[in-house]
């Protein structure tokens, strides 16, 4: 193939706006398995879920699928805040986390997956906006809004996070439950409720990734599969809950996922985010950013 | 019962059900019987690495699909009769396992599970970009119709599986009762201290990878003659991974007996239910099932029995903890 410049620098353009909404696929998962270490598997399913709530609410009342994503947070922060209590009083009391825990998340993936299926049947969807059309060019580039856009909410989402992470109480305890459970709970916090927030917010986020992901891509009830492998790769080259870090690691699968694609074929840029989560399991198991 | 004798004793059941099936009449009974055979196999050679070792893999389907892949690249090749392709995919498989687990069994278990999945997904790339074994397009096995002594070729592979199925509660239940047993439940059960006491952990896992790994592409291996068409997105299917959890989960994970009777039940049902009601509904059954079993009853169908019947031989409710009622209620699993 003929190295060309101006595809160079669409690939890597690309990569990074993709990268940007990756970061808000994968920021769900930094708040689930980086800080609480609960190997929420069935994430991505979720955000496919939240992709399909925004599908219905966009195509039944014309709402715009970000500002209608924004509206089922609070439905799917309650998903997630049951989940967690099914899953503590199922499991993580118990300890019996590791084995059967991990088995119930698969099982959730898969019920959500086929519930999907049963009622929206197996054909793609997708949603109107007016921003999803129309690219924007600069000389040789071309920028897509349909990933534009998705790719700016996605670096406020984390902004957002992050600020909640480190400013207010409740975030500074959810980083402290990852730390110590018994020195929270001596400072008369309780880390039960403050995990249950934690996880609440990390499924709230899935139904903003689930705007996202609709807004890039049409979507059907398997897609989620795909990015089961990518979001953990991200989360554990980012360095385990640390919120930056996913953002750097994001960038960097889609930028070399971006390069994959362009230069070897798309078919094997699934690949790509595997070899890092292999690299980096090898080399250096705590991640960019770990602690 | 000693293991030569068990070995037998399953033969001997084997063969009735083998021979039941064929005063039935019926071919169909092979059809849904060899799928019913290969869930035994595989919910097996899953549990020897989860239930014993307490590592969740769920990449069962790259690993049965690595084996059905053997046999396709081998079949291109040079048609190899299908007990020798057994092999082959149960070395392949095995092999990967292996590597898989050296790369990613240093960490903790969650790790290894989420490399598991991510290994099903870049697996089944290469094989979509490998034109040899068809690609995304997918290979044709053209399948005798019939086979010397057996008649119709489905019972000749239905013999196959259910001998591959022997094969792996055989050695599972050698594996329960053996020196490696004993390393893997310490493993599971605690595998810090079991490091701290000198035990080879990192051997223990490895060696149950391969074990675990080898046995579900043996299981794989002649998928593409009962098939007749294997194509990427049905070999590395995701009912392959959710059923070979689901089925030792629900039967109970602490002895041989709990993946054979969670796959003969799931099993069957889902062959039932395929055909009664519909596949998508079959599956969401399945997910219900599993969620509600590791909530409600952790130890599974086995693990119920055992608490009304309370003088059950040992055979069945595999090696216990000191003061546990049985295998897995008391004491925290590994971190």
């Amino acid at each position: 193939m003929i190295f060309s410049f101006d595809l160079l620098i669409n690939a890597l353009v690309s990569g990074i706006l993709i990268g940007g909404f990756y970061a808000a696929v994968t920021s769900g998962v930094s708040l689930s398995f980086g800080i609480l270490d609960i190997v929420n598997i069935a994430h991505p399913a979720f955000i496919v879920l939240g992709s399909y709530v925004v599908y219905a609410l966009n195509s039944s009342l014309g709402l715009d699928p970000i500002l209608a994503s924004i509206i089922v947070t609070p439905a799917f922060y309650a998903l997630g805040a049951v989940i967690y209590q099914i899953y503590y009083v199922s499991f993580e009391k118990r300890g019996q986390e590791s084995l059967r825990g991990l088995a119930f998340f698969f099982g959730l993936l898969f019920i959500t997956e086929v519930t999907l299926v049963l009622y929206f049947g197996v054909d793609y969807r997708y949603v109107e906006a007016s921003y999803i059309g129309p690219t924007w060019h600069f000389g040789p580039l071309d920028i897509p809004l349909r990933i534009l856009v998705p790719s700016l909410v996605s670096l406020l989402l984390i902004a957002a996070l992050q600020l909640t992470l480190t400013k207010t109480f409740v975030g500074r305890a959810i980083m402290a439950v990852a730390q110590d459970q018994l020195a929270l709970r001596l400072m008369a916090v309780d880390p039960i409720r403050i995990k249950r927030i934690a996880f609440g917010i990390s499924i709230a986020t899935a139904s903003l990734a689930g705007a996202f992901l609709i807004i890039i891509q049409p979507v059907e009830p398997s897609v989620g599969r795909e990015y089961i492998g990518r979001v953990f790769a991200i989360c554990v080259l980012g360095g385990m809950g640390s919120l930056p870090g996913t953002l750097i690691a994001a960038f960097m699968v889609g930028v070399v996922e971006s390069l994959t694609a362009t230069f070897y074929g798309p078919s094997w840029a699934p690949a790509v985010s595997f070899g890092f989560l292999l690299l980096t399991l090898a080399v250096r198991p705590a991640g960019i950013l770990g602690r | 019962v000693r293991s030569d004798i068990f070995f037998l004793i399953c033969l001997v059941v084997g063969g009735a059900l083998y021979g039941g099936a064929i005063v039935l009449g019926n071919d169909y009974i092979f059809f849904a019987g060899y799928v019913v055979l290969q869930y035994v196999a595989l919910a097996t050679a899953w549990n020897i690495l989860g239930g014993y070792c307490g590592y969740v893999n769920f990449g069962s389907a790259a690993f049965f699909a690595l084996g059905a892949y053997s046999t396709v690249a081998f079949y291109r090749f040079y048609p190899l009769p299908i007990p020798i392709l057994v092999l082959i995919g149960g070395v392949v498989s095995g092999a990967v396992g292996l590597v898989m687990g050296y790369l990613t069994l240093r960490l903790r278990g969650a790790f290894f599970a989420i490399a598991t999945l991510a290994l099903a997904v870049v697996l089944e790339t290469l094989v979509v970009n490998w034109d040899y074994v068809g690609g995304s397009r997918g290979a044709y096995i053209v399948r005798p119709e019939t086979i010397a002594p057996f008649g119709p070729y489905i019972r000749y592979l239905f013999m196959i599986m259910l001998l591959v199925a022997i094969g792996a509660v055989t050695v599972a239940r050698l594996i329960e009762r053996s020196r490696l047993g004993y390393g893997f439940a310490t493993v599971r059960d605690d595998e810090l201290a079991a490091e701290a006491l000198g035990v080879p952990t990192l051997r223990l896992k490895l060696i149950a990878t391969a074990i675990s790994g080898g046995l579900m592409g043996m299981a794989g291996a002649p998928f593409p003659y009962y098939i007749g068409y294997l194509q990427p997105a049905t070999t590395f299917g995701l009912d392959y991974a959710v059923n070979s959890i689901a089925m030792p989960m629900i039967g109970g994970t602490t002895s041989w007996v709990g993946p054979l009777v969670g796959a003969v039940l799931l099993g069957s049902l889902q062959q039932i239910a395929i055909v009664t009601i519909s596949s998508a509904i079959n599956l969401l059954i399945v997910g219900l099932l599993l969620v509600g079993f590791v909530i409600v009853a952790p130890n599974g169908i086995v693990g119920l029995a055992h608490r009304f019947i309370q003088h059950w031989p040992d055979d069945f409710v595999g090696r216990r903890r000191v003061g546990g009622e049985a295998a897995g209620e008391t004491t925290g699993s590994v971190p």
